[in-house]
């Protein structure tokens, strides 16, 4: 045990000590506090928003409360009874006053396919309806599809505030109403097409952009610096270009009548009726995103590289090392650390790419960005996106933690 | 030395310019023997790596051949020369272990692996790092890290070693006992070093021999006592050791002395080494230690001089003097009890032999 020691006023150091580091760590979280509440207020609270959505139907469940509560009693084997037809009528009648009914059509439809018109052929009947009447043989009357039990199994599910299923459909699995997990039909599958073509596409990008930023960025860390920067300034041109320019140039590029194309007739290397197809397929999609990626790998290697001494490759070669060989044996080792920084950094970002496959991708260059933009802004089916959305985003968070258990996230630097 | 070669190593008037203007390294002519510690020593510039560097074949000489082994190398790239190179910065591989970085040079040489193992456990024990063999080099000290790359450069025996300032990173205590290490070293292997360095200690420590350069030439090639006693010129002069200076016109040139006029008018008796006819410019050099104070004895140059400084060095005192104009002229005093008697502004007798003081050019 030591002595306390106390300040000139008398006070005692180690509280003083604590008093200054906590003023001094105040001060530190007020200068990152506007960054903080913009973050989680414009991104990590929205982003949970969209996720919820994917597993949110809460509004289905307050639509048709007591429905969704009385079908709990029905087992589902055989048709419902009164007390289950009676109360979706009335609450139906309610939704159909208040125009709500469209959107539980849309929804139910998701469910099970016929669901909107059915919806809305009974909406418009339910004023015919005698309430002293049979109320399934009625509805019945109205539309012969309410005699199949699976539309009544597709509303009780339907009224369910949560479910998993869209995740299921994000992988072209559907639920049975009997509850087992089927693929769907082959000729409906398509999520599981596009994922794997994603990671074909990213990974092919990642590959493309190492092969082409080695080199460049080899020649980059050994220039003398005045024409090092000159260089560095040509690989950094696409970042200051919007993205949307550069990929419509890469459009003026690589159309049939395109730039490129007319090079290689004129050169007589094409025949005229043979232009080759580089637009609107995977071809397109790779070459516009690897151009657009590469800084994100040449930084990356480029950092790395610079760090690594050139006595290094003397050393080896003086020691009997075919410049191959120190090559392979102590100059790759070394940038490792870039290559897999690189190779992320571009990984990622090329798995969520948007922009470029939907302007020079076409159907066959589209990947699983481009059908999340489709579920958002033209089937509208917001859980579906999201659901894809969340998987993309564990996807991308899965290929970072085994990056730090591999690499360290600390390894990631950009100059 | 019998049977070793005189000119292990050869520079046939080597030329070597980077940017085709310029020349780097001139002319050099240069034979080194084998199991010799040559010393390339010269300030920044004057194109000793250079020479180190077209040796060890990371540079091509402009003009020129150089034979090692009796064998021309300008066409033989540096792989195949099976020349040793310890770096200024120790070059170790960081992501191997200090017996991985051993095992490069054995390993490209497709030596079985009992064999490379002994080798490295015998070259460690040399460089006393036995026991390191798992060390990554950036878990080691300075001073450890510049012994494996000596050991690197030695593991695979090539008959030349080639040194790149190696000890520049060090401190000073470090650097000294490093330089008694690696004399030992080249003495019990007999391997033949080249050796580059700016530091003259350094160099006068290690060497058996030491070729000055300066404007990409070699000044003067001697052993050290002749390089620091017998200057050849005015550069190597200043630039071994520390140095007074006078500059002059030689008046007489008789055998074996020169009468030299300095600036003030008086005349110094000197040894004409660099001087050839009478009128000509001459600059005079004379090492601190070789004036006597007060001299009782017959002496050929003797005049008075002022003291202007006393700094206390120690074992020594240093005494900053104005004689014959010069105000910068500097002696070192022995700390015996009889030499404690000089006091600031005391006006002293000052005398030496013309031997010690040489002639030499302007």
């Amino acid at each position: 045990m030591s002595a306390e020691i106390r300040t000139s006023d008398g006070e005692l150091l180690s509280v003083k000590l604590r008093k200054v580091e906590r003023r001094r760590r105040t001060t530190a979280f007020l200068l990152a506090a506007p960054l903080l509440f913009f973050i989680v207020f414009a991104y990590v609270i929205p982003i949970f928003q969209m996720l919820g959505r994917s597993i949110d139907n809460v509004q289905m469940n307050e639509f048709l409360s007591e429905t969704h509560v009385i079908m709990q009693t029905w087992d589902g084997t055989e048709m419902p009874g009164e007390d289950v037809t009676s109360t979706f009528f009335y609450e139906l009648k309610g939704l159909v006053e208040e125009k709500n009914h469209g959107k539980i059509a849309t929804r139910l439809n998701y469910e099970k396919g016929g669901f909107t018109s059915l919806i809305k052929k009974t909406a418009r009947k339910l004023k015919d309806f005698d309430e002293n009447e049979n109320f399934l043989d009625q509805f019945i009357d109205v539309h012969k599809k309410w005699g199949d039990v699976e539309y009544w199994l597709a509303l009780k599910r339907g009224t369910d505030a949560y479910h998993f299923r869209k995740y299921l459909t994000t992988f072209d699995y559907e639920q049975k109403f009997d509850g087992s997990i089927e693929r769907i039909p082959e000729k409906k599958r398509i999520n599981v097409t596009l994922w794997l073509r994603t990671i074909f596409v990213a990974a092919g990008v990642t590959f493309c952009c190492f092969l082409l930023a080695y080199p460049i960025s080899h020649l980059l860390s050994v220039l003398p610096t005045r024409y090092s920067n000159l260089l560095m300034i040509c690989v950094l041109l696409p970042f200051w270009t919007s993205l949307l320019v550069r990929t419509s140039s890469w459009m003026v590029l690589l159309q049939k009548q395109g730039v490129l194309n007319d090079t290689l007739v004129s050169l007589g290397i094409v025949a005229d009726e043979g232009r080759l197809e580089l637009m609107y397929n995977m071809t397109g999609t790779f070459i516009a995103m690897t151009q657009i990626l590469l800084p994100f790998m040449v930084l990356p290697l480029y950092s790395v590289m610079k760090t690594i001494p050139p006595s290094l490759m003397r050393a080896a070669t003086s020691m009997g090392a075919t410049p191959f060989l120190a090559f392979r044996k102590i100059y790759f080792p070394l940038t490792y650390a870039g290559i897999s920084a690189g190779s992320i950094l571009v990984f990622v970002l090329s798995i969520g790419y948007y922009i470029t496959p939907a302007l020079v991708g076409g159907a066959k260059g589209t990947l699983i960005s481009n059908r999340i933009a489709y579920h958002m802004q033209q089937s509208l089916d917001w859980s579906l996106a999201t659901a894809m959305a969340a998987v993309l985003l564990i996807a991308v968070l899965i290929v970072y933690w085994l990056y730090n258990k591999i690499v360290g996230i600390d390894n990631m630097r950009l100059g | 030395m019998s049977g070793k070669k005189s000119d292990f190593v050869k520079f046939e008037q080597v030329d070597k310019s980077y940017d085709g203007k310029e020349l780097v390294v001139k002319g050099l002519d240069l034979d080194i023997a084998e199991g010799e510690f040559l010393t390339l020593l010269g300030p920044s510039g004057s194109g000793k790596t250079t020479t180190l560097m077209m040796l060890a074949g990371f540079e091509t000489p402009t003009n020129g051949e150089i034979y090692f082994d009796g064998n021309p190398i300008n066409n033989i790239p540096p792989h195949k020369r099976g020349i040793g190179m310890v770096f200024q910065n120790y070059a170790l591989f960081p992501h191997l272990s200090v017996f991985e970085n051993l095992a490069f040079p054995l390993k490209v040489r497709k030596i079985d692996k009992a064999e490379i193992e002994e080798r490295i456990n015998k070259t460690l024990k040399m460089v006393s790092l036995t026991g390191f063999e798992n060390r990554m080099p950036a878990q080691l000290s300075g001073g450890q890290q510049q012994r494996v790359a000596v050991a690197r450069a030695l593991v695979f025996d090539p008959k030349l070693v080639l040194m790149d300032e190696p000890l520049g990173a060090l401190d000073k205590n470090l650097r000294e006992s490093m330089q008694y290490e690696l004399k030992h070293i080249h003495e019990t292997l007999g391997v033949t070093v080249v050796y580059v360095t700016h530091d003259q200690g350094e160099a006068l420590t290690m060497s058996n021999r030491i070729a000055v350069f300066n404007d990409g030439k070699v000044q003067q090639l001697s052993g050290p006592n002749e390089l620091y006693e017998t200057p050849v010129n005015s550069f190597v002069a200043s630039f071994i050791g520390e140095n007074n200076t006078f500059t002059g016109t030689v008046k007489e040139l008789a055998s074996g002395t020169a009468k030299v006029e300095t600036n003030t008018g008086e005349i110094i008796i000197a040894n004409p080494i660099a001087v050839s006819s009478a009128g000509e410019k001459s600059r005079i050099s004379l090492r601190p230690e070789r004036v006597n104070i007060n001299p009782t004895e017959q002496i050929e140059n003797r005049f008075e001089a002022e003291i202007k400084e006393i700094i206390y060095h120690g074992d020594h005192t240093r005494v900053r003097v104005n004689l014959l104009g010069n105000d910068d002229f500097i002696l070192k005093v022995p700390n015996a009890s009889s030499n404690s008697k000089l006091n600031l502004g005391d006006k002293v007798n000052l005398g030496w032999s013309s031997q010690d003081c040489r002639a030499l050019d302007y």
